[in-house]
């Protein structure tokens, strides 16, 4: 059998598989953008995450102290 | 550092996030080397260059069952230990183990066509997978229909386990049944029916579908814990405004 017999099914089923997986990459980084946009938008109105902001104010707080020893 | 440490979805993503552009780089690679080598390989003495669809069915297949491999030992995490990163593994494993078990179906298919003279037949094997593929859609629909989190997980996580008979149903079956699909050629006692000319590159291919299968595993969990902290932000807006 030459190495071009049924040439169609094989290219076929290389496309088949470069569209699929060529749809799951997308839809991976596409959801990821989306995410990231979305926690943007809601840092930007000032929503955090309770954990991420009390330990946000406690590295203020250490600053400040530090600062104030310094002075 | 114990191994439950890694359950923490913060520490997760302290990890994921370099890992994957690295383990991207290197499937690419070991993707680029396997096509190379496969489109070196001789035809088979029988099948001629149909063989080369080989290279993409069986490693799709593998990946198939093993993404239901991991929802059933995630599901288990759901269900007996509760870990943190547990239904966020099986929920972000679902579409990509299905996507694999379509491809599957889909070169099977067309590797069925010149070689047995048809597309499709409800013998053993090709209903177990897709059997399997519905499966996954199921599971699919169930967290999509679900609204809290953590419900889904658990009713995902029982479909997940009365799913997993399916797995040794599909290796089995050749042996089992009568069937059009082949029996068993590279996993089997006695070894492997394929000579190493072809068994090397599937073995590549094999490889790159599973770094692959990995990167987009992480990736896919990393959104998860992204959207479940959107939905987090969301539920304290309300509760703020109100």
């Amino acid at each position: 059998m030459g190495a071009t017999a049924h040439l169609d099914f094989i290219a076929a089923a290389y496309v088949a598989a470069v569209i699929i997986v060529g749809a799951l990459i997308a839809w991976v980084t596409l959801d990821y953008r989306a995410q990231q946009r979305t926690l943007a938008a809601l840092e930007d109105q000032g929503v955090t995450r309770r954990s991420a902001s009390t330990r946000a104010d406690r590295a203020i707080d250490r600053a400040k102290q530090a600062a104030e020893e310094q002075a | 550092m114990a191994f439950l440490d890694f359950a923490n979805p913060t520490r997760f993503l302290r990890l994921a996030n370099p890992a994957i552009p690295w383990l991207g780089g290197v499937t690419l690679l070991v993707f680029a080397f396997g096509i190379d080598q496969s489109m070196l390989a001789p035809d088979d003495y029988q099948q001629g260059a149909t063989v080369k669809i080989m290279f993409l069915h069986v490693p799709s297949a593998w990946l198939g069952m093993l993404g239901w491999g991991v929802m059933t030992v995630a599901s288990l995490g759901t269900l007996v230990w509760r870990h943190p990163l547990a239904d966020v593994t099986a929920k972000a494993a679902a579409p990509i183990g299905a996507a694999f078990t379509l491809l599957c179906l889909v070169t099977g298919s067309l590797w069925g066509r010149p070689e047995w003279g048809t597309y499709w037949v409800w013998d053993a094997r090709l209903t177990s997978e897709l059997i399997l593929l519905l499966l996954y859609l199921g599971v699919i629909a169930l967290w999509r229909t679900v609204d809290d989190p953590s419900r889904a997980a658990r009713a995902a996580a029982i479909l997940t386990l009365v799913g997993a008979i399916d797995l040794p149903i599909i290796k089995f079956s050749v042996e089992w049944w009568n069937t059009l699909h082949q029996g068993s050629s590279v996993f089997r006692l006695g070894g492997s029916t394929i000579d190493a000319t072809i068994l090397i590159p599937l073995f590549l291919m094999a490889a790159a579908f599973t770094l692959l299968f990995v990167t987009l595993l992480l990736a896919a969990m990393r959104n998860e814990i992204l959207r479940r902290r959107v939905r987090t932000l969301h539920l304290m807006q309300a509760s703020a405004a109100s």
